[in-house]
């Protein structure tokens, strides 16, 4: 077994009061490690939902789940953390950093739950800050530095832990197009660099040609997946 | 460990970020555990205070009265008839239980020495007396079998006493002049200061009990002694001793049954006991009062920590999606309860130790500061932070990672 990512028949239903309501249904997928693949989708698509999983944020209803060789669904809560920290990089749309802290104690927290010392930790903080652009901002708070810098640091937060995996959930979202072009472009250089497998949402068709190949979903269902050149919206 | 390190890293870090919320926090605990030192200190204070005034009337002491016997419906109060006689306080001595006996008239007499006199109460006993109300010699000597058997004038003068008449002089063989009888001082007690209803027990005067008879009290009750002071072997004889007293007595004075003695025994120790009971309600009811307001202290904690959970529930999403697990988001927020209520309680001891310390300097009141309450109210402080910071860090921990990242 080759993939650092296998789905089998996944399922995903949410229980309400009118009952299960199912958003994922049933999906097969293998990502190879190294790959860079886009999931796109319109809203109520479940791609929300998708990102979860693969993220160890949520488990599936059914269906199968191998990340790294291992099955995940079967996972509880404390085993899902430790994958979080092992395997998983995360990357939001809101950047999600702690605002009170500088940006090198920021890139250092997934690291404190690997109980690596606090010299190491703010030493490998700072390198990867340097490789995302960002070494003379190391002392700075969050708020006091730009959107685009700000995801930059997101990134860097991702990497600092050398996961397999970095899962990035509508990652320019919340940037202008010139930024969030650079975002993509840094993300297909550390792809190309370290071979960490590289996902990214989003709904934006000009993001998902960064990555060569698409995942593409429509209620519940995976109706494309293939070379991002060859897809064309109406396909789906 | 680095674990461990690192969340307290996490918890001091977080601590920080909201100084005044974190001092305020503290602030419940500071002065619960300040008030529970503070009160206990002066409860015990209170309380050896009292114990020390009675244990210098005596230590395992009797006392013997005349007690109320009945006569045709007349019942005089204690020491109302002249029951008690040296006899008795001979049979007495015969005791096993007792390891002293003496018995004692008190007369009340005015003293001359030169031009100066003065009026005080006057004690005929033995030479047992002085051991058995635990007075010491500051100078001179105590009676010899010779002046007690055959009375002659010689007196032992308390500390009040000698200075009212002597002033700042030696009053050893000087002669002084009790009842317009002249005596030989042959000794003066050492100090023993206010007893606990505020008489001044240096005021006194003691002097053989043949002579007092003799001298003072006069022949109208010949033999007779107003009370007998009795000293037991041990403090777990004192029961003994006051039945094997009773019994013995009750024989000597022919008591039929069913009637009243005319005599009672007190033992002294249980005053003290009972007045020990007193104070230590005393410092249970302050140590309570402080203890209720540590409570509180630690409800105040659990209500901060439960807002700042409530408020940082995106931040423990990001912490929990980037690899924390709910066994270190709980160590988290527990340390965080933990170090405020054990810092607040550490600040709580000293401002504690502090006040005790200006009461008694500034408010003349005897405290008392031992090391059992201040580690008492540390770890109770400590086990408050760790119950009242349960909850919350519970509640913390069990968020799901999407619903807390989701949270604004």
């Amino acid at each position: 077994m080759s993939d650092i990512i296998r789905l089998a028949d996944l399922k995903k239903a949410y229980d309400t009061d009118a009952g299960p309501v199912p958003v994922l249904k049933g999906l097969g997928l293998s990502i190879a490690p190294g790959e860079f693949v886009t999931i796109m989708g319109p809203s109520g698509s479940g791609k929300s939902t998708l990102m979860n999983i693969l993220g160890c944020l949520d488990t599936p209803t059914a269906g199968e789940y191998w990340l790294d060789g291992q099955n995940v669904a079967s996972l509880n809560e404390d085993q899902l953390a430790e994958v979080r920290s092992r395997v998983l990089g995360f990357v939001f749309q809101g950047f999600n950093l702690l605002p009170r802290i500088d940006l090198k104690a920021n890139v250092a927290l997934p690291l404190v739950y690997q109980s690596v010392a606090k010299a190491k930790r703010l030493e490998r903080a700072v390198a990867v800050l340097e490789r995302v652009g960002l070494a003379r901002q190391v002392d700075s708070l969050p708020p006091k530095i730009s959107g685009g810098q700000q995801q930059r640091v997101a990134i860097a937060r991702a990497l600092v832990t050398q996961p397999r995996v970095i899962l990035a959930d509508e990652p320019t979202g919340n940037l202008d197009t010139t930024t969030g072009q650079e975002i993509m472009t840094l993300f297909q250089d550390i792809n190309k660099e370290s071979g960490v497998t590289m996902i990214v949402v989003t709904h934006d068709a000009k993001v998902a040609h960064y990555a060569r190949r698409l995942v593409y979903l429509r209620d519940g269902i995976i109706t494309y997946d293939g070379p991002t050149a060859e897809f064309q919206e109406s396909q789906a | 460990m680095t674990l461990w390190l690192s969340m307290l890293g996490e918890a001091l870090q977080a601590m920080s970020a909201n100084k005044l919320r974190t001092f305020l926090t503290a602030l419940g605990i500071i002065i619960g555990v300040g008030a529970v030192v503070l009160m206990v200190a002066l409860g015990q204070g209170t309380q050896s205070a009292v114990t020390k005034s009675i244990s210098a009337l005596g230590s395992n002491l009797l006392i013997i009265r005349s007690g109320s016997p009945q006569q045709g419906g007349f019942r005089s109060g204690a020491g109302g008839l002249p029951t008690l006689t040296t006899g008795d306080a001979l049979a007495l001595q015969e005791l096993t239980s007792l390891k002293a006996v003496s018995p004692v008239i008190q007369q009340g007499a005015q003293l001359v020495y030169g031009p100066n006199n003065w009026g005080t109460q006057v004690v005929g006993s033995t030479d047992a007396y002085l051991d058995i109300r635990d007075w010491t010699l500051q100078s001179g000597r105590s009676f010899t079998d010779t002046e007690m058997n055959s009375g002659m004038r010689v007196a032992i003068l308390g500390q009040t006493v000698a200075e009212q008449l002597f002033g700042n002089a030696d009053p050893i063989d000087q002669s002084v002049r009790i009842h317009k009888s002249p005596y030989q001082v042959i000794g003066v007690l050492a100090p023993k200061g206010q007893s606990m209803d505020g008489r001044d027990q240096d005021d006194t005067v003691i002097i053989p009990l043949v002579t007092a008879q003799r001298q003072l009290v006069g022949t109208r009750f010949k033999g007779t002694v107003s009370i007998i002071m009795a000293k037991a072997n041990s403090a777990q004889q004192l029961a003994s001793g006051e039945a094997q007293i009773t019994d013995l007595l009750h024989q000597r004075h022919r008591i039929a049954e069913g009637v009243d003695n005319d005599f009672s025994v007190t033992n002294m120790a249980s005053i003290a006991s009972t007045m020990a009971q007193v104070t230590g309600m005393l410092s249970i009811l302050l140590g309570s009062i402080a203890g209720i307001s540590l409570f509180v202290g630690g409800i105040g904690i659990m209500n901060i920590m439960m807002v700042s959970v409530t408020e940082r529930t995106r931040e423990i999403g990001i912490r929990m999606a980037i690899g924390a697990s709910r066994k270190t988001v709980l160590l988290q927020f527990l340390l965080e309860a933990v170090i405020i209520t054990t810092t607040g309680g550490l600040i709580g001891i000293l401002i504690g130790i502090g006040l005790a310390l200006g009461v008694q300097r500034f408010g003349g009141i005897s405290v008392a500061i031992t090391p059992q309450p201040i580690l008492l109210a540390f770890g109770v402080s400590t086990l408050v932070g760790l119950f009242f910071g349960l909850y919350p860090a519970r509640k913390a921990s069990r968020l799901k990672p999407i619903e807390a990242l989701r949270y604004q």
